[in-house]
């Protein structure tokens, strides 16, 4: 395809590889730009979710409230792992950029694979928890918009894990060929943009319930 | 409710044909009867492609397609099927509301059942896809790409459509859809109050193909921010794709909220949740809030691209440049902004404080400004412009006189006091009517009566096409606007039978109307046939049966898959037409013509249409073996692309040289038809450029 | 080859500038991460402080992650995906404003 209207120095959001990668770095710019697109519409997908969120924080029908079930430690567990995970695929794409071998750039993303893997643990941990004392998403209308929105989170970072699993066996077939390096640019932004959602969910589900 | 593991909760009773022989009441055998339609309908098609031979093209050069005329081609298509099955339920509405002073011949349920696949299909499943189909026809051509910026995507979009149309045409067959309007209102929706198939088919309909629009939003915008050929700056970016380009933000940003909307009454319908149920703690009034939040830019999704169209055939058929490009231009984003802003004005009556209905009721005022400047820059267009009375015009003119009528109702239903009095009545009906039909359906059908002979080779017969355009504004008039009267008279919305014998007269001629509405469909079926017929008389090879300007019409017809030879570059707003002014419209260098690389066919779209269609199905009835299998396979798919070889089709530069040679050769040869001989058979597609049009 | 040797210099130079972007960002993110815990479980200046502290500390992170993970900057090359941004951050903020004085208007007249 040419992209006629390219300008000579393309740029997008996350890092970009710059005019050594050549067709890569020209490819780059409009299917980023187009992932940059579907961020943002997913990112009012989650805003409804919140807005959801905090109609719902006194409509726990006398059942457990946001107090019973959250884990601080755990919290904080999961946010560390979740930004470890997020500096490891950064540092993992500029090992990209700088031709550092293919070995060291699946090695970084087999590290945030192994971080994510920790947050999910941790949070199915609370979940187990919370079914455990009765806070189900079926016993009120609060705790099925607590369930949805950490849940929406949680499954976009099992989505992104599966594919940052295959993008691993991407690079291992293929090494890194210029369409798997745009992949590669793109599930970083993914990869970050989850870490925006997340502070979001800590902010206003999780902290405001140890304020009260 | 028996359920099997192979079947899930399926059953012999939900299989609507066999309800014809069990010695049903009308109510029943008329929807048995539907349900016939469909399965003899799909059985002709079958038919009528084998006999044909046409199975081989459909899955070579159609369903493995990325070209976007082609996927437009099937968009258009697609909502023509559904056009039909709308036009036939509204009909049988109608019918049935004008017996029904104390009575009628459908059952309430039937008869709810029947004003929610209508609105359903028409809104999602035949403007939508028709509106899209348009765009993707048009977007790519009149920025001088080759292609939206990315093909298969947008052949996934096409899938996930269909997915929700083939839904909606199977709860025909199988259970039934829902009763809840095309809004699908919870709790009347939920789990408690209609256990049955109906909503899930609604929501996995809607899901679906919602998933399918929102790609769609974000194709076009990619397409037109970074594909737009050189000297292609926004300000000379033809109209409709300005509309095309609003429309796509649109879809990005207004989606969003409904694919929660049926995510949350998913989880309520299916896992107990209780976000829009009565009891522990569900509020329903959020479902009304989320649905409007997409709803109210839904209503500019379907009307802005119209917009677009409307422009651009005022400009082509006055022969007249558009009066006040840069004004039209700003209103367009100014309703773009503002549409996210008013989506209370939906539920003016729930309850919320009398600020609030009157914030709203302000900020929806304020549409009707900028959508006021649209129709005095249309009707300045044509002005002393040298206006002929083709088809486009009378739908033109048609919607001009209504549209406005349309918007004044709407400033009317905005003030939150007379909303309180005419809510829930026919006056809302009429309203949305009057501006969805002449506002969108006449821009489709002008549409399609302009860009036919751009991708199909060949015009559609005149005379045909005006009887279709006077048939459907007459019987959109006498159809919709007695329904304002009737709304004022107190008779509700959505009822299925009324006591005043005052409305018998006004429900008999909107029933009249209703069949020269139907009457209006037929004709354009015949109008198709009869121009496909005709066809080597009413052949354009040239491509430029209206003397166009912008840069589709400098292409010859149908296009081919390459768009353009070169890829043209642009000086003005009116690139195509100021070069056949200047003589230079046909000359090119030989040398400049290159190989060009096009991108591979896929089975993608096709895989998401037919396992996206299991997947629902089995959600609807609980077949939970094969939704997780349908699920796998087109997730397994999308992974699979990453690793399957995406080799690119070279077309050779001698191929391309040949096809834009011979095109440009006849046209040096061809006399050039001067716009009163246009809908003669001398009128081969090269256009005599109309002195001065430009200045 | 001088001037090959000053361009593999440059581009030692923003290979050291994006690591230490990255480092930067990270050690943002774990500082304001822990001043919003240590602001709600301590509390020093009472509830309400806490609440408008966490909103702080979010936008803060939030921008840290923007500018140094998402490389989101104010540099006019990139003012399309900003511009984004920032339109979506206008249509957040008014759907989910609008969501909770609308529910919030409707809850109050329930009562």
């Amino acid at each position: 395809m040419t992209s006629a209207a390219a300008s000579p120095k393309p740029l997008h959001p996350g890092l970009n590889l710059g005019p050594a990668h050549g067709k890569a770095n020209m490819e780059a710019e409009p299917v980023v730009f187009g992932f940059w697109v579907f961020l943002m519409s997913d990112l009012v997908t989650f805003a409804m979710f919140f807005a959801v969120y905090a109609t719902s924080v006194h409509a726990t029908a006398g059942g457990p409230g946001n107090a019973a079930i959250t884990d601080l430690t755990s919290i904080a567990i999961q946010t560390g792992a979740l930004l470890i995970s997020s500096l490891l695929f950064g540092l993992g794409t500029i090992a990209m950029k700088y031709d550092e071998g293919r070995a060291k750039v699946a090695g970084f993303l087999a590290a945030a694979l192994a971080f994510g893997l920790v947050f999910l643990g941790f949070e199915i941990r609370d979940f187990m928890h919370a079914a455990e004392i009765g806070a189900v998403p079926m016993r009120s209308g609060y705790l099925s918009s607590y369930w949805a929105l950490v849940g929406l989170h949680g499954l976009h970072v099992t989505v992104g894990s599966i594919i940052i699993l295959a993008m691993i066996a991407q690079i291992a077939i293929f090494g890194l060929r210029s369409d798997v390096k745009s992949r590669i640019l793109r599930l970083g932004l993914y990869w970050h943009f989850l870490d925006v959602i997340w502070v979001g969910i800590i902010t206003v589900v999780f902290l405001p319930g140890a304020v009260a | 409710m028996n359920e099997t593991f192979l079947l899930g909760r399926l059953s012999l009773a939900d299989i609507e044909p066999l309800k014809l022989f069990q010695n049903p009441d009308i109510s029943t055998a008329i929807g048995s009867l539907a349900s016939w339609v469909v399965i003899v309908g799909a059985i002709a098609v079958v038919a009528l492609l084998t006999v044909k031979g046409w199975w081989k093209p459909l899955f070579t050069e159609w369903l493995n397609t990325t070209d976007h005329k082609k996927i437009g081609i099937m968009y258009l298509t697609f909502a023509g099927v559904m056009f039909i099955r709308g036009v036939l339920e509204g009909v049988v509405m109608r019918a049935h509301l004008m017996t029904s002073y104390e009575g009628g011949f459908l059952t309430s349920e039937h008869f709810a059942e029947l004003f929610s696949t209508h609105g359903t299909i028409m809104i999602f499943f035949v403007l939508m896809p028709a509106l899209i189909g348009l765009m993707n026809l048009l977007v790519p051509l009149q920025i001088g790409a080759r292609d939206v910026a990315f093909p298969k995507l947008n052949q996934i979009s096409l899938g996930f459509t269909a997915v929700g149309g083939v839904l909606i045409m199977l709860s025909l067959v199988v259970g039934g859809f829902e009763t809840g309007g095309w809004t699908a209102y919870p709790p009347y929706t939920g789990a408690a109050f209609q256990p049955g198939p109906g909503p899930d088919y609604w929501v996995w309909a809607i899901g679906l193909s919602g998933v399918g629009s929102l790609l769609t939003g974000l194709n076009f915008a990619v397409t037109i921010y970074k594909m737009r050929c050189p000297g292609m700056t926004f300000m000379r970016m033809p109209l409709f794709v300005w509309t095309a380009l609003c429309t796509s933000i649109l879809l990005i940003f207004a989606l969003p909220p409904l694919t929660a909307v049926t995510l949350m009454q998913a989880l309520d319908r299916y896992l107990d949740f209780h976000f829009f149920t009565n009891d522990l703690g569900g509020n329903m009034m959020n479902y009304a809030n989320m649905f409007w939040m997409f709803g109210h830019p839904e209503v500019y999704i379907l009307i802005l691209p119209a917009f677009g169209i409307y422009s651009e055939i005022s400009q082509t058929y006055s022969g007249k440049m558009l009066y006040g490009y840069t004004s039209l231009v700003l209103a367009t984003m100014a309703i773009a902004v503002l549409s996210f802003t008013v989506w209370l004005h939906h539920f003016f009556t729930m309850g919320q404080s009398a600020a609030i209905n009157a914030a709203f009721g302000v900020a929806t005022m304020l549409i009707a400004i900028p959508t006021g400047v649209k129709v005095y820059v249309w009707i300045a267009t044509l002005w002393r412009g040298r206006v002929r009375l083709r088809t486009p015009i009378v739908y033109l003119a048609g919607f001009i006189v209504f549209f406005v009528i349309g918007g004044y109702t709407g400033v009317i239903l905005a003030n939150p006091t007379i909303n309180f009095a005419v809510h829930n009545s026919q006056f809302v009906v009429a309203h949305f009517h009057n501006v969805l039909l002449p506002g969108t359906l006449f821009a489709i059908l002008a549409g399609i009566y302009t860009w036919f002979p751009k991708f199909f080779g060949f015009r559609l017969d005149e005379t045909w096409s005006l009887r279709t355009a006077y048939l459907f504004v007459i019987g959109f008039a006498v159809t919709f606007l007695p329904l304002y009267v009737l709304g004022l008279m107190g008779y509700p919305r959505r009822s299925p039978a009324f006591d005043d014998p005052t409305f018998i007269p006004y429900v008999i001629v909107s029933f009249l109307g209703a069949v020269m509405l139907l009457g209006a469909l037929t004709s354009l079926i015949v109008s198709f046939v009869v121009s496909v017929r005709k066809r080597d008389e009413l052949a354009v090879p040239g491509g430029d049966p209206w003397d166009g300007w912008t840069l589709e019409w400098a292409t010859p017809a149908p296009v081919p898959e390459w768009n353009f030879a070169v890829i043209p570059e642009v000086h003005s707003r009116h690139a195509f037409g100021i070069e056949k002014m200047s003589g230079n419209a046909f000359s090119f260098e030989e040398s400049e013509i290159e190989a060009i690389e096009m991108p591979a066919g896929s089975y993608i779209g096709l895989a998401i249409a037919v396992f996206g269609t299991l997947l629902g199905f089995a959600l609807v009835f609980w077949i939970w073996w094969l939704a997780a299998l349908s699920l796998l396979v087109m997730v397994g798919y999308g992974i699979a692309l990453g690793f399957l070889p995406n080799r690119p089709i070279i077309v050779p530069a001698e191929e391309v040289a040949r096809v834009h040679k011979s095109w440009a050769d006849a046209a040096l040869g061809e006399r050039r038809t001067r716009r009163e001989d246009e809908t003669l058979p001398t009128n081969r597609g090269y256009a005599a450029p109309i002195a001065g049009a430009h200045a | 080859m001088s001037t090959d040797a000053s361009t593999q210099e440059s581009i030692k130079a923003e290979h050291r500038r994006e690591l230490r972007s990255y480092y930067w960002g990270f050690a943002g993110a774990v500082v304001l991460t822990a001043f919003s815990f240590l602001a709600a479980i301590w509390q020093p200046f009472g509830p309400f402080v806490a609440y408008c502290g966490l909103g702080v500390f979010a936008v803060a992170q939030i921008l840290v992650h923007f500018r140094c993970f998402l490389h989101i900057d104010l540099s006019s090359q990139k003012r399309e995906d900003l511009q984004l941004l920032l339109f979506t951050a206008m249509i957040i903020f008014i759907m989910v404003a609008g969501t909770v004085w609308i529910l919030g208007s409707l809850m109050d007249r329930m009562m």
